[in-house]
């Protein structure tokens, strides 16, 4: 069974589709990464799938159970489903351990000297142990958006959204935050990424997903998807990312 | 031409002492109960139902464009007509709170109105509930945003106290206007009462920039 199902989803914003009936499976332990213009639907699909955005028609289901936002253990649901966001979302008067542990501690309970060795263990996973005692504004773009996968992993989700989180951050900065993933990758944690970054979803992932104009216009394996596009949009679109 | 003596004012120092210790007192309740008004109907406004929407604007709005002097009244000399009976003290702290709570109620909600809405949607993506995102997320940075204007508020509060002398609520401008009648030394007494007021101010700003610096540490890239 797949773990993300999505059938023939629908989404609106005012009289402007966004989603005109987007159907796609997400296993267990694939890395998933969707592609496509800007304006196509990439990112509300991602935030459908973590209950941010309320749908119009068709169904999300994570793990068999139907996502909707107003189901009644949304809080628990997006415990397992973690989003890491563009603009890190970091929570500015507060340490790193604090906006890592922050959450387990309100909503698991768990002991002040547990969370900060919970910190502590997500923070070498994205490299930055040494920057448990800083606040957001002392860091790179780069470490922030670490931080802000840390704080993710600390809930130790299932599932691991991932909405262009490196688009907002120098080029230089970049590959510290792939590399990340790339590891989370080998470590099988599954993963939705919407990126710009070609490199990344070639090497990386086991499915590349390309969306056009509120649907999904051809999915596959990146080799595959990539040598043999069989659409022109697809075709125009990998000519103007090269 | 009258030369000035402050001689006679020192015998009644007790009476000094006491008016100030009541000022402070005053101001600290109606503080209290203003902050406490204040972020609430600040939370309130954002995401509470129209009906309670309508209602703190109204609140607001009576209050700001009212004279406080007035509001005073009210609570001493027409409450009591409707079975609310209280003495003077207590009737300016609730008049000076609710008069701190309606601008306190714009303070907070400038604050909370400058916290992006992806901060809450963080929140949200963690698990946490809409009283958690609000009291760990929204409200510390919030509350720094509007520290300046909330202490500058919290002075005219202070020196807005002395508007309860006129229901004879004991506070050191009423003191004054006892020592007043017993030497007729206006100049010395109201001298004296200014330079308290000025002392007790100087030592608020002086405080909040302690506790500022305390609680609000975190820095901020600009």
């Amino acid at each position: 069974m797949a773990l993300v199902d999505i059938r023939n989803v629908t989404k609106s914003y005012g009289s402007t589709q966004v989603l005109k009936g987007v159907s796609l499976d997400i296993k267990e332990g694939e890395i998933v990464t969707i592609i496509g213009k800007s304006g196509s639907g990439k990112s509300t699909l991602l935030r459908c799938i973590n209950a941010l955005e309320r749908i119009d028609g068709g169904e999300i289901t994570v793990e068999g159970q139907p996502v909707r936002t107003d189901m009644p253990n949304l809080r628990d649901f997006r415990q397992r489903v973690g989003i890491v966001f563009q603009a890190f979302n970091l929570f500015p008067h507060m340490t790193v351990e604090r906006n890592i542990t922050l959450a387990p501690v309100l909503n698991k309970r768990i002991a002040k000297a547990d969370g900060r060795a919970l910190a502590l263990d997500v923070l070498e996973r994205v490299g930055l142990a040494d920057k448990i005692d800083a606040y957001p504004a002392q860091l790179s773009g780069g470490q922030q958006q670490r931080v802000a996968i840390a704080r993710c992993l600390a809930m130790r989700p299932h599932l691991m959204l991932f909405d262009e989180v490196t688009s907002a951050l120098d080029p230089e900065l970049v590959g510290e935050v792939l590399k990340v993933m790339e590891d989370m990758a080998r470590q099988g944690m599954t993963m939705v990424l919407v990126t710009h970054e070609m490199g990344f979803a070639r090497n990386v992932a086991s499915k590349i997903v390309f969306m056009h104009q509120g649907r999904v216009w051809e999915e596959g394996p990146p080799a595959e998807l990539f040598a043999n596009p069989r659409t022109p949009e697809l075709q125009s679109f990998i000519a103007s990312v090269r | 031409m009258q030369t000035l003596n402050f001689q006679q004012l020192w015998r009644y120092q007790d009476q000094l002492i006491d008016g100030t210790l009541h000022t402070l007192l005053l101001t600290l309740v109606a503080a209290a109960i203003g902050t406490a008004i204040g972020v609430a109907a600040a939370a309130a406004v954002r995401s509470g139902p129209r009906p309670v929407r309508w209602a703190i604007r109204g609140y607001v709005e009576l209050i700001r464009n009212t004279p406080s002097l007035i509001q005073l009244f009210v609570v001493f000399f027409v409450l009591p007509g409707f079975g609310l009976r209280m003495g003077a003290f207590e009737a300016a702290s609730i008049a000076l709170g609710l008069y701190f709570g309606a601008y306190c109620t714009e303070i907070v909600r400038a604050g909370l109105d400058a916290i992006p809405g992806s901060q809450v949607e963080a929140g949200q993506c963690l698990g946490l509930t809409r009283w958690q995102v609000f009291r760990h997320i929204v409200l510390p940075p919030a509350l720094r945003s509007v520290y300046p204007a909330f202490t500058s508020q919290f002075v005219l509060l202070l020196l807005g106290t002395s508007l309860a002398s006129q229901i004879s609520a004991e506070e050191l401008f009423h003191t004054g206007g006892f020592i007043e009648t017993r030497t007729y030394r206006s100049f010395e007494v109201y001298a004296v009462i200014c330079g308290i007021y000025f002392a007790l101010v100087m030592t608020f700003k002086l405080l909040f920039a302690a506790v500022g610096h305390l609680a609000f540490r975190w820095p901020v890239r600009r």
